[in-house]
């Protein structure tokens, strides 16, 4: 399937043929290491090449739509509980930097002790099938040949069903997925034995896979009661998963730690995790970090939480990271919306990349406070670990309630988690394997006896049955849908009517959603302000209204809030009366025209306005204003008064004025252009000037109705005015 | 709910063996307890299996998740999962001449329990 920029992805189209798809590739992928090099006009260190197709953000544009690519793989999470909108999102991010791909599972896929098949609808995150996951991986292997960049796709190797999972996403072309058993014990109640078992088997078929793990120690952190406090906790914890998986074979490389900030502000936030990141750091030589956000400290704020990730990257770039992480700035009040992934993607990016070079320039001190915090940390760390070893291994310490305890180690405060070694679920399911336990397949962990059938075979047991599915993809059963209401193929009935047609609604994760958000204030003090906003909601025809934030301005003066509900209308595209593209002169014939017939203009800031950037740039020649078309310009400055700039158009005989009109409080830029007509009509030349105006906050429209000839906007540049000028002129000449 | 642990922090005491202790001994150490941790851990998963490694391995095999569920559901019952149930897939196909996967299901529809028990058995008396 060949994408253009300009269409939309097929879903329907992806999802044909499905049983028979191969993925392109195996294996998890970094992006390149360029190191220095020169993008645009600017030198960079910390960056890697740029895509063939992105999006910048949006300042990009007054940099010729410069789009550097930091050097840290980008993560996105993705997961609106329908895979077939998501494709669209993993589409967009793609075009904002994202190249690690992380799809959530739904609600409760832990405790499945099998796989799901089919594509039922998840609550907070998608059933991971092996049709969804197929069908994800067929468009990212679209989708990256449209950016030019491969796009890691991952998700989670845990709960009962690990090693069925792993095989499966081995078989997919998964590139990246979170696995730890710790994860399964402490947080999912999984027998803490049946875990550890399993993990082995799982981490080994990773291992052949090249897949990239990512442990789950930064959910100690977020389950804390004070996060800061588990900082020798966690590094126990990357420890042994990340000791754990090289043992079962797992390449270092390919094994990343989920490392979070573990304090936010209002806290002293760095004192407390640059010493930690330094400390995990200089443990986990070898190993990868994969920069999370912290998420315990996350509110509805989404102000806030780009702030947290922003102060969080600045550690990622004080230390280092390989993966940097994004969590949507919305997550702390739903589901991630489309937009919100966007925005963090974008907010990575745009941190990153301004923080280029940083460390060419700055360096940690090596004595101080922030090397005793370290060494701490880690003394912190190694004690936890003898107190394991001491209580009589790793089982007898989670029955002791040792993990997720509130206190500072060796600080107990009796609140950890504690488990028991014949409990939890699937409790009494692990077997020994006799003597003569075989599993003729490739990258199976363990006593394996093929010996007993072939010697042949003992360094390739899947040999013995003349392959697995490892070496043949035909053996693999492909499995469509189990459910006959549940699945995509209703889905998209019910929604085709918003598909690849003129009929749109807005949305924020499903086509045709129809939920908006809206920014209100309220001067009134909180409790009201969350009712009457629901009024309000009311009166706006949303339904299912809710207040989804709600911050305190002053306690009686006022409150911002806002409001997500849904709309049952929509627009028909092939019904709006749009304006066609206003069509620019060119150069030549700009210049060609005012050689033959001299333009002289009168220009000036009005009112008491001191701006004068933005009327220079429409102005002058080194700016691609207008002088280089031959206009002849008189400029006059700035805080011009209207009598004063009609004088001097009455003294010039000026055929043009341009006035700037920045400030627009109370809409003062609007009755400036009112009182320049009013005015060159008292002194009887309006009939022989045009009258222009612009600023950053113009509606070309609304300037009009104040009887000036025109108005320009925020986009506009010197070519726009230029091209409405001459042909104002040609018009008026004839 | 049994108590757990309630304890000052005693880091300045329990500290002590470590002080003087470098920065690079200290990093080795926190590995060397890690590896002793986990070296147990690592001994059950050669010794040990379990429905959903015994799963993954009948997918590999060529069987779907609704196959690999119930046969290995069977073999628990059976009192065969020690075989592993690649084992017990491939004796069946080897000594009745037939495919691996005619063989899996062959066992699904409960065909063959008695040869494969008698088999083991056979082995086992060996």
């Amino acid at each position: 399937m060949d994408l253009k920029p300009n269409d939309k992805l097929d879903i329907r189209e992806i999802l044909s043929d499905l049983e028979n798809y191969a993925p392109k590739r195996r294996g998890w992928v970094w992006r390149d290491q360029v190191g220095k090099q020169k993008i645009g006009p600017f030198e960079y260190n910390d960056c890697s090449t740029d895509l063939e197709n992105s999006v910048g953000i949006p300042s990009s544009r007054y940099f010729k739509g410069l789009d550097p690519q930091p050097k840290e793989v980008i993560t996105t999470e993705i997961a609106s509980g329908r895979f077939e909108d998501d494709i669209r999102r993993m589409r967009m991010s793609a075009w904002h930097g994202a190249d690690h791909i992380m799809v959530i599972r739904t609600a409760g896929q832990s405790h499945m002790d099998q796989l799901i098949e089919g594509t039922p609808q998840g609550i907070g995150g998608i059933p991971i099938s092996r049709k969804q996951v197929r069908a994800h991986r067929k468009a990212l292997d679209i989708i990256e040949e449209e950016v030019g960049r491969p796009i890691n796709y991952h998700s989670y190797v845990s709960g009962e069903a690990g090693p069925d999972i792993a095989v499966m996403f081995a078989e997919e072309g998964v590139n990246g997925a979170h696995q730890d058993p710790q994860y399964n014990v402490l947080y999912r109640n999984i027998n803490m034995v049946r875990s550890f078992v399993d993990a082995a088997e799982a981490k080994k078929v990773m291992a052949w896979a090249g897949i990239a793990q990512i442990d789950g120690a930064h959910n100690a952190n977020a389950t804390a009661r004070e996060a800061w406090k588990v900082m020798p906790e966690l590094m126990v914890q990357h420890g042994l998963n990340s000791i754990f998986s090289a043992k079962i074979g797992m390449k270092k490389e390919n094994i990343c730690l989920s490392t979070v900030p573990p304090t936010a502000a209002p806290a002293p936030a760095l004192k407390f995790d640059l010493p930690y990141a330094v400390a995990l750091r200089e443990f986990f030589t070898e190993y990868r970090m994969r920069a999370q956000q912290n998420t315990k400290y996350i509110t509805s704020s989404s102000r806030e939480a780009t702030v947290t990730h922003v102060l969080n990257m600045l550690v990622s770039r004080l230390t280092s990271a390989d993966i940097q992480s994004t969590i949507t700035p919305d997550e702390g009040r739903n589901v991630p919306w489309h937009i919100y992934n966007i925005e963090a993607c974008d907010n990575a990016k745009q941190t990153l990349v301004g923080l280029d070079s940083l460390m060419d320039m700055i360096e940690l001190k090596t004595d101080g406070y922030l090397m005793e915090e370290k060494r701490e940390i880690q003394e912190r760390a190694v004690l936890y670990l003898e107190e394991i070893i001491e209580v009589g291994g790793y089982f007898e310490a989670v029955e002791k309630g040792f993990f997720v305890d509130s206190g500072k180690y060796p600080e107990r405060n009796g609140d950890g988690i504690a488990r028991d070694i014949h409990g939890g679920l699937a409790a009494g399911t692990v077997y020994e394997r006799d003597e003569d336990y075989m599993a003729p397949v490739t990258a199976h962990y363990g006593n394996n006896n093929i010996a007993q059938y072939d010697e042949k075979y003992v360094d390739n047991p899947s040999g013995l049955i003349g392959g697995c599915s490892f070496e043949d993809r035909d053996l693999i059963q492909f499995i469509d849908e189990l459910d006959e209401e549940d699945n995509v193929n209703t889905r998209l009935d019910e929604t085709e009517r918003y598909r690849n047609s003129d009929i749109i609604k807005p949305e924020v994760e499903w086509l045709g959603d129809g939920t908006v958000q809206v920014d209100l204030f309220l001067p009134t003090d909180q409790r009201h302000a969350k009712y009457a906003a629901l009024e309000f909601a009311k009166h706006m025809n949303l339904n299912e209204a809710e207040v989804i934030h709600i911050e305190v301005m002053h306690p009686s003066e006022g409150t911002r809030i806002q409001v997500k509900g849904k709309i049952d209308f929509e627009v028909d595209l092939s019904t709006l009366e749009i304006p066609p593209e206003p069509v620019l002169l060119d150069f030549d014939e700009l210049r060609g025209f005012v050689k033959n017939r001299p333009v002289k203009i009168v220009a000036g800031t009005l009112g008491e306005d001191e701006h004068s950037v933005g009327l220079r740039e429409i102005i002058d020649i080194k700016h691609g204003g207008i002088e280089k078309y031959g206009f002849d310009v008189k400029y006059l400055g700035t805080s011009v008064k209207v009598e004063k700039i009609i004088d001097a158009a009455i003294e010039e005989n000026a055929d043009v004025i341009l006035g700037s009109t920045i400030i627009s409080h109370d809409d003062v830029h609007y009755k400036l252009m009112k009182r320049l007509h009013e005015v060159a009509v008292e002194k009887g030349i309006r009939d022989d000037v045009i009258i222009c105006c612009g600023g950053t906050q113009v509606t070309p429209e609304i300037a009009v109705k104040q009887g000036i000839d025109a108005g320009f906007g925020r986009d506009s540049h010197g070519v726009n005015v230029a091209t409405y000028i001459v042909e104002e002129l040609r018009r008026r000449d004839k | 709910m049994k108590k757990l642990l309630d304890r000052k922090d005693d880091f300045l005491v329990r500290r002590k063996h470590l002080e003087g202790v470098s920065d690079q001994a200290l990093k080795e150490k926190f590995w060397k307890l890690a590896e002793e941790i986990v070296d147990p851990m690592i001994e059950l998963g050669k010794t040990h299996t379990t429905p959903s490694i015994e799963r993954s391995v009948l997918i590999r095999m060529g069987f779907s998740s609704l196959e690999a569920k119930p046969l290995v559901e069977m073999t628990v019952d059976h009192g065969l999962i020690g075989k592993g149930l690649g084992h017990i897939v491939y004796v069946v196909s080897k000594e009745k001449n037939m495919s691996i996967r005619e063989a899996g299901l062959a066992l699904i529809e409960g065909e063959h329990w008695d040869f494969i028990i008698d088999y083991f058995n056979k082995r086992g008396e060996k």
